[in-house]
């Protein structure tokens, strides 16, 4: 895997690609897949469960998902041979399985007339706020929990293409390849779902400012 | 500090958040890689029952944690993690299975076991509620008619007793036999918590009745059969050996089986 990756021109900027290899963990799995899948479970639990939170928006439903996209993987690793297990690309692969469940998931909803049970997922998952400042009191940690839950909400009121696209790149961290890979898209199409996406999300705050500016001053 | 599109994509990192701690084992679990376990109740007392994805996979009497987890890792090879409960749906199967009921489905997780310990445990299985069978006729049933002392060791290592009903499997000489499951003395309450009478049937099978048949119908079982059970008492003829009602006019009854193993417990 190359380490040092250039990122598009259009932003002008470049990245380091510090991420760890997958190649160790895939040769484990190509070898004994029953006693290196704890380690892929481990090693992408907390990306899979995040994309499909900010996906579903229900922590149960994304723990849930996240699951089945962990033994679907399972299962589809126990058909393939050697060679197809060194040659796959995890990060975006896993990617691609959760996403189409969130998917499924959203069509079921929708048929039984259940919306997101709450936008707020990480509150009510109760998850530790990996972005609390520790020692700040809990003033400040509710402002976080507050502006996490904010931008969660105008997540979820993306259409769901641009959604997809702008968690993978953004929440997930995928690079734009393994963007392009993950949504079967050619990057070129990706990366302008994802600058689309980020617009929509700047139009939905500018236009919660003016709201807010106008209470202010009516 | 919200206000350009830096800040946006800031935002949207810290969307990310760690999974929940009960996602790993429970993926684990669903693909049978760990088990899960939790104690349930039973005639003999309270009993562990570990579980995954593709079954049930040991049922031993509860002991202490460090005492189950070891056995069930001698057992199966893998970590077991305590759980509150059993699955509600499984917990109600296995109550259906030891009320008696067969049709109900209780997947077992099997797997490393040798396919003449499986046979016998699969045949163990038909062996309806409150009746017994002798090993040998387990043994003729699977078509090894002499191997009736490793289905004997076969059932003393059935890792899923009372599901697998070896309970119900007894010595050809109509003694009870050993048990697994906490020992002899549970085999004894187990079948009588099954409409049974151990001691009687113990009894019966040393006066010399191991067969037995009736005179208006000319079938032959063997004694707790539920044919068997139907013959009232001035029509019951009893058979030392199946040999016997053979030749005094007698056919086997086709639910028992009779004949199955007669050969080796002649």
């Amino acid at each position: 895997m190359q380490r040092f990756r250039t990122e598009p021109a259009f932003w002008g900027l470049m990245t380091v690609d510090d991420r760890p290899s997958e190649a160790p963990l895939l040769a484990d799995l190509a070898r004994d897949l029953d006693g290196a899948f704890e380690g892929l479970v481990l090693a992408h639990q907390d990306r899979l469960f995040s994309i499909a939170l900010r996906m579903l928006g229900d922590p149960r439903d994304a723990e849930e998902a996240t699951q089945d996209a962990f033994v679907r993987a399972y299962r589809a690793l126990a058909d393939y041979d050697e060679s197809r297990i060194h040659a796959l690309r995890l990060r975006g692969w896993l990617a691609t399985i959760v996403l189409n469940l969130c998917r499924t998931r959203t069509t079921k909803r929708a048929a039984r007339g259940r919306g997101p049970l709450s936008l707020d997922a990480a509150a009510q998952a109760g998850a530790p706020d990996p972005v609390a400042p520790a020692g700040r009191g809990p003033l400040a940690v509710a402002e976080r929990h507050d502006d996490r839950s904010r931008w969660a909400r105008r997540l979820a009121e993306l259409p769901v293409g641009y959604r997809a696209a702008v968690v993978l790149r953004h929440v997930d961290g995928l690079t734009y390849p393994e963007l392009a890979t993950a949504l079967g898209r050619p990057e070129g199409t990706v990366k302008a779902q994802v600058h689309r996406g980020i617009a929509m999300l700047r139009t939905m705050l500018e236009a919660e400012r003016r709201l807010e500016h106008e209470e202010m001053t009516a | 500090m919200t206000d350009d599109t830096g800040s946006i994509e800031g935002a949207l990192s810290r969307l990310a958040l760690a999974a929940p701690p009960s996602l790993a084992p429970a993926v684990l679990a669903e693909l049978g890689l760990i088990d899960r376990y939790a104690t349930i109740d039973s005639v003999v007392g309270p009993l562990s029952v570990a579980w995954n994805g593709l079954g049930v996979s040991v049922v031993d009497v509860a002991v202490d944690k460090p005492g189950f987890e070891a056995r069930h890792r001698a057992l199966t090879g893998r970590q077991a993690e305590r759980a509150d409960r059993l699955p509600s749906d499984l917990a109600a199967a296995i109550a259906r299975r030891l009320d008696g009921d067969r049709r109900v489905r209780i997947d077992l997780d099997l797997r490393g076991r040798s396919e003449f310990e499986q046979d016998v445990w699969r045949k163990t299985l038909e062996i309806p509620h409150g009746e017994v069978r002798p090993y040998g006729w387990v043994a003729a049933e699977i078509g090894r008619p002499r191997a009736v002392r490793a289905v004997g060791t076969a059932l003393g290592h059935n890792p899923v007793p009372l599901i697998v009903p070896c309970h119900r499997v007894v010595r050809s000489d109509g003694t009870l036999g050993q048990y697994s499951l906490g020992g002899p003395g549970n085999k004894r309450s187990i079948l009588r918590s099954e409409g049974l009478d151990p001691d009687g049937m113990e009894a019966a099978a040393a006066r010399g009745l191991r067969f037995v048949g009736s005179d208006t119908t000319r079938v032959v079982c063997l004694p707790t059969c539920r044919h068997a059970r139907r013959i009232t008492a001035p029509h019951q003829v009893g058979f030392r050996r199946f040999e016997q009602a053979r030749r005094a006019g007698y056919r086997a009854c086709h639910v028992c089986r009779p004949d199955s193993g007669a050969a080796a417990a002649a």
